[in-house]
Order: structure tokens, then C-alpha cells, then sequence
């Protein structure tokens, strides 16, 4: 950490002594001497750069931070340490092959991108009201299984960052049921490109239905452990309750969504205010609470679990009463993704690679054109947004009518509620920097894209 | 495109009732191919790249709604709504206001202040770059939404020509726009003026060019894989 304070500084040494009084820089060497040189100055405020690399700062956040003694004066966040060009790259391939470079952004949360985005583009084809029923309720399924994932590993590292082993283990464990869920369904723990523009890439396989009902009540039981662990206990309060405090003037100035904005007290959740994918049709509670602090929002996103449980015991109900197909019946879009388990894993199903070689031209031709060259999206833009366990997951797609994105923003929930960083900080303890990088809960692979 | 006219929201607009698509490029032939190489007759083909045109009113749902309160509310500010506004666009149930980018600060502000359209909350600004589109290269693309008024929403649209990418800065009125437009002008080199610090949000400081921009290479080596070899990304064929 300290090593890199020269190098990365903006200004160079000269520059700086030239600002204002003596400098002194940590970078290496003996620590005694280095205190003996500071305590000469009689200079109590000091320049902390707290990661990027530093297994507190929740990824790769970097963290400027202005101290006078113990109190934070000054708090800044710098990104971008973990861009990757996802929305440049996304202009460079087909509307499906997007799904499989957004589903890398948030990584905790990744069906919740490709919903999102798959949203957008079938806003954008104007086959909204075509998707079939089933493939609706598979992803309200796979979101919300994963809603509760991602708050598990918010309370999970949050615990672990302030020293709290055991909450770490048990919020890992528990998700963990969770991603064998997932992988049971899409074939993979996370990145999963499963949901697609017009639907999703198959069916649920045999059994998934009773594995996701065999699971439920573990979970409730692991979230009532974490629960028994944390909500009362006196050192999670002694260093949450009153922490990093951001109330409703300052979420809505900043942009900020989700459990942050709803431990302000006020309900606002899109699943609620702006229903997408049938949400209207599920029975669950908005959990709110008013402390607008840390404290606030680990119970938020503790009473939030147990509602995504509710939703998910629907979802399975319903999935049991609806059958059908799972993808777009216009066979101009609907990807043709007939899988099946083969020796050497999950491949193309053989019946279809039958019928396409020996059969039919024109499924070849078809199956090959759809592949390769992708389907076209009229001209315009759309945005389409999601509830997504940190806030509000939007998507502005345009299009120029060809086979690839012609532009794709995600309004990432994790990048705006950073923004919220400083204001949490300023004025507070060195020691709650980390509790409130904890409670934003961002994800730097969503917020750096 | 192929697709234009199974879509009604896409139709051109009818005869003489609304003005034209607004056309954002022409391009000439098909696959990739425009060399004399092309013996399909494709490589003639013109297709106008044909953008939603101006709505008429009635808009539909709340939209005309927004409209009037917008009208009401520029009244006596620095611009009325007709030097304001430049066009509504109605599309797939999305309402976009162009915005005269001198302007966009004041109507930010109406729509913000006034109770009835009380668009508490900005997400942020998406630049896009339309390199043919002459005059008007660079778009800064705000979404508005209204808690207050039970999840209303509202998208701007502000246009600079890219020999002078200026658009002032809505930071003032929206907090929230911070970061956004420094997204935005690291990626795409649109200046918000009036923004408190528009240094770079993800590039390095030091970074030459912008890389959203349509102009900026994506870059890329070829990849073998079993002696054949797959050109980059932004080597390979286009449809379009």
C-alpha cells in the first residue's frame, strides 16, 4: 500500500512541497524512523491511500482518504482498476454473444445482467409481450435465488471485514447451496449466459424444481443462523448502529438505490413501483427501515432474503403449472440452443444436429445464418431496468439495425452508490471507512465494467 | 431491417401527418463486402439507417402530461419550451425530449423542481457516438425517473457537433450526474461544462483518446486455434 504512494500520486514530490508545509512519504523502509520524522512535524493530518490491492477495500477500490488523528476529513473512491471495455466489446459481437460479456460485470449477481439486458433488446425487437410464460418464471426463479446469493456474500465479506470469521463461513456455505442450484440449471456456478434475448437457453432439467424446494428451508435455516449471529449481537451494533449514515435527501441527490435508499425508510423497489417480468404477480413484502445506516441496511438485505425465498416457493409452484416452450416462438430470434447432456458434457443435442445435417437445407441453413451472422434489431433505443440486489440495474441498448449492439450502458447500481462513499465517510473514524465500503456493498466488476 | 415492417412502432410516419425518421447514416451493400470481389448484387444495396421520427400529439399515457407541465414550468425561465425543446420522439413506449444543448441545465431543473413532474432522481448519462450524423456526432442520453410520481420516467437527449463537444454540466441540478458525466467524457471527450472535477473515471489519467468513441479501434491479435486462425473482433464480418 505504502510502496505505491510515489508512483501513483498525481503530484509529483517537488509539487506538493510547494502546496503547503513539510511532506512526508511512506514508502518503506524502518517504521520507527518513519514515525520519528512525522511526530517531528507536529503535523497530525496524513494521506492514507487504502488500496487498491487491500483485502478490506471489497475488490479492487482504492480509497484516498484525508486524516486528521483517528477522524476522516477528506474521502475519495477511485475505479477503474477492473475495466475491462465490456460495453466497447459488446459493439463487436451479436445481440446474444452480449449476454455472455454482461453477465461479467456484477459477478455476484450475473443473471441479474443479462436479464436486464435481455430486457432491453427484446424492448428493443418489440417482442416484450411474446416471451413465454415459462421462460419468465425461470428467470424470476434464477434472480431472485440469486438476489439472496449476493446478499449472502454482502453480509459475508461485510462480517469478514470486520473481523467476523464465522459470519464469512456461514454466508459462503450458504450461498454455495445456492450456486450447485445454478449450476444444476445453466451448467455453471457464475457467468452463466443463460437467459438470452426471447427467453433462455433451456428448460430446467429433471428434478430441479424439488432440489430448488429440497433447498429453501437449508437457506432459511443458514439466514436465521446468520441472523442469530449478527442482528443482536453487541459488537456488530457497536460498530454499525449510527455508521455511515446517508439519509433520503442525500440517496436521492446521489443516485443511490436499493438497500441503501430503502434503509432511509422509503419502499421504493422497481420489483413494486415498476413491475417487470410478472412481478405483480408475486406476493412479497418490501422491507424498509428508517436508522438509514449501516446497521439498517444489513437488516434490510437479512429481511430481503427471506422475502426472495417467498418468491421463489411461487415461482416454483407456478413453474409446476405452466409448461411450455422457454424461448421466442419466432424462429427468426430464438437462438437454436437445443442442448442435451452428452458423454463429454453439455453439448448440441443430437436430434437437432440429426435433423439440421441429414434432413433439412434449410435448418442448416437457417441454424448456420442465426449462429453466425445473428438477428437483426430495428433502428431506436430502449432502456429497460431491474431490481437488482444493489439497486437499480439499467440498460440503455441502441441499435442501427444491424446484427450487433450499436451502443450498450449499463446504469450499474454498484457505480452510483459508490458515489455515496465520500458523503458516508467524511467526518467519521478511520475504522468505519470499512464498514461503509461494506454496507454500499459494491461490486467492482460492476462498477468498473 | 429487414424487420422495419413487422414493427408499427418503426413505420415510417405517415404521409404529410408527422415529420420524416430521422436518417442517422446510409450505408451501401452487405457482408462486409465492397470491393469488386462482390458478384452477388448485394454490394448495390442502399439501406438509410432510419432513426424514430418526431411524435405527433397526442403522445399517449402520461407523456402529454410531461409535455404540458414542461411547457408550464419553462415559462419565464431562460428559454420557453419551443426554444428548448428541439423534438419528442415517442417510441416503444419510451418518451425522449431533444433538448438545444444551451438549454438542457433549465429544463433539468423544471423537471426536477416543479411538483407535478418532480423527476427526483437522474441515472445517469449514456453517451453515443454517431459519426455520420453531421453536426450532431456525440449524444448525451439522461434517464429521469420520478419516485415521487409513481416511477414515471423521462429520457433527454442532448446533441454536440464533435468540433466542439461542450455540453454544460447538470451536476447542480442532479448530484448524482458526478461520476456519469465523468464516465462520459472519458469515454466519448463530450466537455461538461460546469462540472465540479471532469477528470477521467476509468481510463488512466494519462490516456490518449476516448474509447467509445466509434473511431476508437477495439483492438485485438488473431487467435489460432487447431491451424486455423480467427481474425480479432473487429476484423470479422458485419451484417450491417
Amino acid at each position: 500500500m505504502t510502496e505505491q504512494t510515489r508512483d501513483i500520486h498525481a503530484t509529483s514530490v517537488a509539487d506538493a512541497k510547494d502546496a503547503e508545509g513539510a511532506h512526508v512519504y511512506a514508502s518503506g523502509g524502518d517504521w520507527d524512523a518513519i514515525v520519528d520524522e512525522a511526530a517531528s512535524l507536529h503535523e497530525e493530518r496524513i494521506v492514507v491511500n487504502m488500496g487498491p490491492q487491500h483485502p478490506s477495500s471489497h475488490g479492487v477500490l482504492r480509497m484516498i482518504i484525508e486524516l486528521d488523528g483517528e477522524s476522516v476529513t477528506e474521502a475519495k473512491a477511485g475505479v477503474g482498476y477492473l475495466h475491462t471495455g465490456i460495453e466497447k466489446s459488446m459493439e463487436f459481437r451479436t445481440w446474444t454473444q452480449g449476454v455472455t460479456f454482461c453477465t461479467r460485470m456484477d459477478y455476484v449477481a450475473p443473471l441479474f445482467n443479462e436479464t436486464a439486458y435481455c430486457l432491453a433488446v427484446e424492448k428493443l425487437l418489440g417482442i416484450t409481450g411474446q416471451i413465454p410464460e415459462r421462460a419468465t418464471i425461470i428467470r424470476v426463479l434464477l434472480m431472485e435465488l440469486n438476489r439472496v446469493a449476493s446478499h449472502l456474500v454482502a453480509l459475508a465479506t461485510g462480517g469478514l471485514e470486520l473481523g467476523a470469521t464465522t459470519v464469512m463461513t456461514i454466508g459462503f456455505r450458504e450461498r454455495e447451496r445456492i450456486l450447485a442450484i445454478f449450476e444444476m440449471i445453466t451448467g455453471l456456478r457464475m457467468n452463466h449466459a443463460f437467459v438470452r434475448p426471447g427467453g433462455v437457453a433451456q428448460d430446467l432439467p429433471p428434478g430441479a424444481i424439488d432440489k430448488v424446494r429440497d433447498t429453501i428451508p437449508l437457506l432459511r435455516r443458514g439466514i436465521g443462523e446468520l441472523e442469530r449471529l449478527l442482528n443482536e449481537n453487541p459488537i456488530v451494533r457497536g460498530r454499525m448502529v449510527n455508521i455511515a449514515y446517508l439519509d433520503l435527501t442525500g440517496c436521492m441527490a446521489l443516485g443511490v438505490t436499493g438497500p441503501i435508499l430503502r434503509s432511509t425508510g422509503l419502499p421504493h423497489d422497481l420489483r413494486k413501483s415498476d413491475p417487470y417480468c410478472g412481478y405483480e404477480n408475486y406476493e412479497f413484502d418490501v422491507p424498509v427501515r428508517d436508522t438509514c445506516d449501516a446497521y439498517g441496511r444489513m437488516r434490510v438485505r437479512m429481511e430481503e432474503m427471506y422475502e426472495s425465498l417467498k418468491i421463489v416457493e411461487q415461482a416454483a409452484d407456478k413453474l409446476q403449472n405452466t409448461p411450455g416452450p422457454v424461448m421466442v416462438e419466432d424462429k427468426k430470434i430464438a437462438w437454436p440452443a437445443q442442448l442435451a447432456i452428452g458423454s463429454d458434457g453439455m453439448g448440441n443435442s443430437l436430434d437437432h444436429i440429426r435433423e439440421i445435417m441429414g434432413t433439412s437445407m434449410e435448418s442448416l441453413i437457417h441454424h448456420f445464418k442465426l449462429v453466425t451472422e445473428g438477428f437483426r434489431v430495428p433502428p431506436g433505443q430502449a432502456y429497460a431496468s431491474v431490481e437488482s440486489p444493489k439497486g437499480e440495474l439499467g440498460v440503455h441498448v441502441v441499435s442501427d439495425g444491424g446484427t450487433r449492439p450499436y451502443r450498450a450502458h449499463f446504469r450499474e447500481p454498484s457505480f452510483n452508490n459508490l458515489q455515496a462513499f465520500s458523503a458516508m465517510c467524511e467526518g467519521g473514524q478511520l475504522g468505519d471507512v470499512i464498514v461503509a465500503v461494506a454496507s454500499i456493498d459494491p461490486v467492482m466488476g460492476g462498477v468498473d465494467r | 431491417m429487414n424487420r422495419d415492417d413487422e414493427t408499427p412502432d418503426n413505420l415510417p410516419a405517415a404521409q404529410g401527418a408527422t415529420p420524416e425518421p430521422v436518417v442517422i447514416d446510409v450505408r451501401q451493400g452487405m457482408f462486409g463486402a465492397s470491393d469488386d470481389g462482390d458478384t452477388s448484387g448485394f454490394g448495390g444495396l442502399v439501406t438509410n439507417v432510419l432513426f424514430p421520427a418526431a411524435a405527433a400529439r397526442p403522445y399517449g399515457g402520461y407523456f402529454d402530461e410531461i409535455a404540458d407541465h414542461l411547457e408550464r414550468a419553462l415559462v419565464g425561465g431562460s428559454a420557453s419550451y419551443a426554444q428548448a425543446i428541439e423534438r419528442v420522439v415517442v417510441d416503444r413506449g419510451e418518451m425522449t425530449i431533444f433538448v438545444a444543448r444551451e438549454h438542457i441545465l433549465g429544463v433539468a431543473r423544471a423537471l426536477r423542481d416543479d411538483p407535478a413532474l418532480r423527476f427526483d432522481m437522474c441515472l445517469g448519462v449514456s453517451g453515443v457516438h454517431y459519426p455520420e450524423e453531421t453536426g450532431r456526432e456525440l449524444h448525451a442520453v439522461y434517464h429521469l425517473l420520478s419516485i415521487t410520481n409513481g416511477g414515471r420516467r423521462v429520457r433527454l437527449e442532448v446533441t454536440c457537433p464533435d468540433d466542439d463537444p461542450h455540453i454544460p454540466s447538470i451536476v447542480e441540478v442532479y448530484p448524482a450526474n458526478d461520476w456519469n458525466e465523468r464516465e462520459t467524457w472519458d469515454f466519448f471527450g463530450i466537455v461538461f461544462d460546469g462540472h465540479p472535477a471532469l477528470t477521467r473515471m476509468f481510463m488512466p489519467d494519462d490516456w490518449q483518446g476516448h474509447p467509445q468513441r466509434k473511431d476508437y479501434p477495439l483492438g485485438g491479435i488473431p487467435v489460432e486455434y487447431k491451424g486455423a486462425t480467427v481474425p480479432p473482433p473487429d476484423e470479422r464480418r458485419k451484417y450491417s
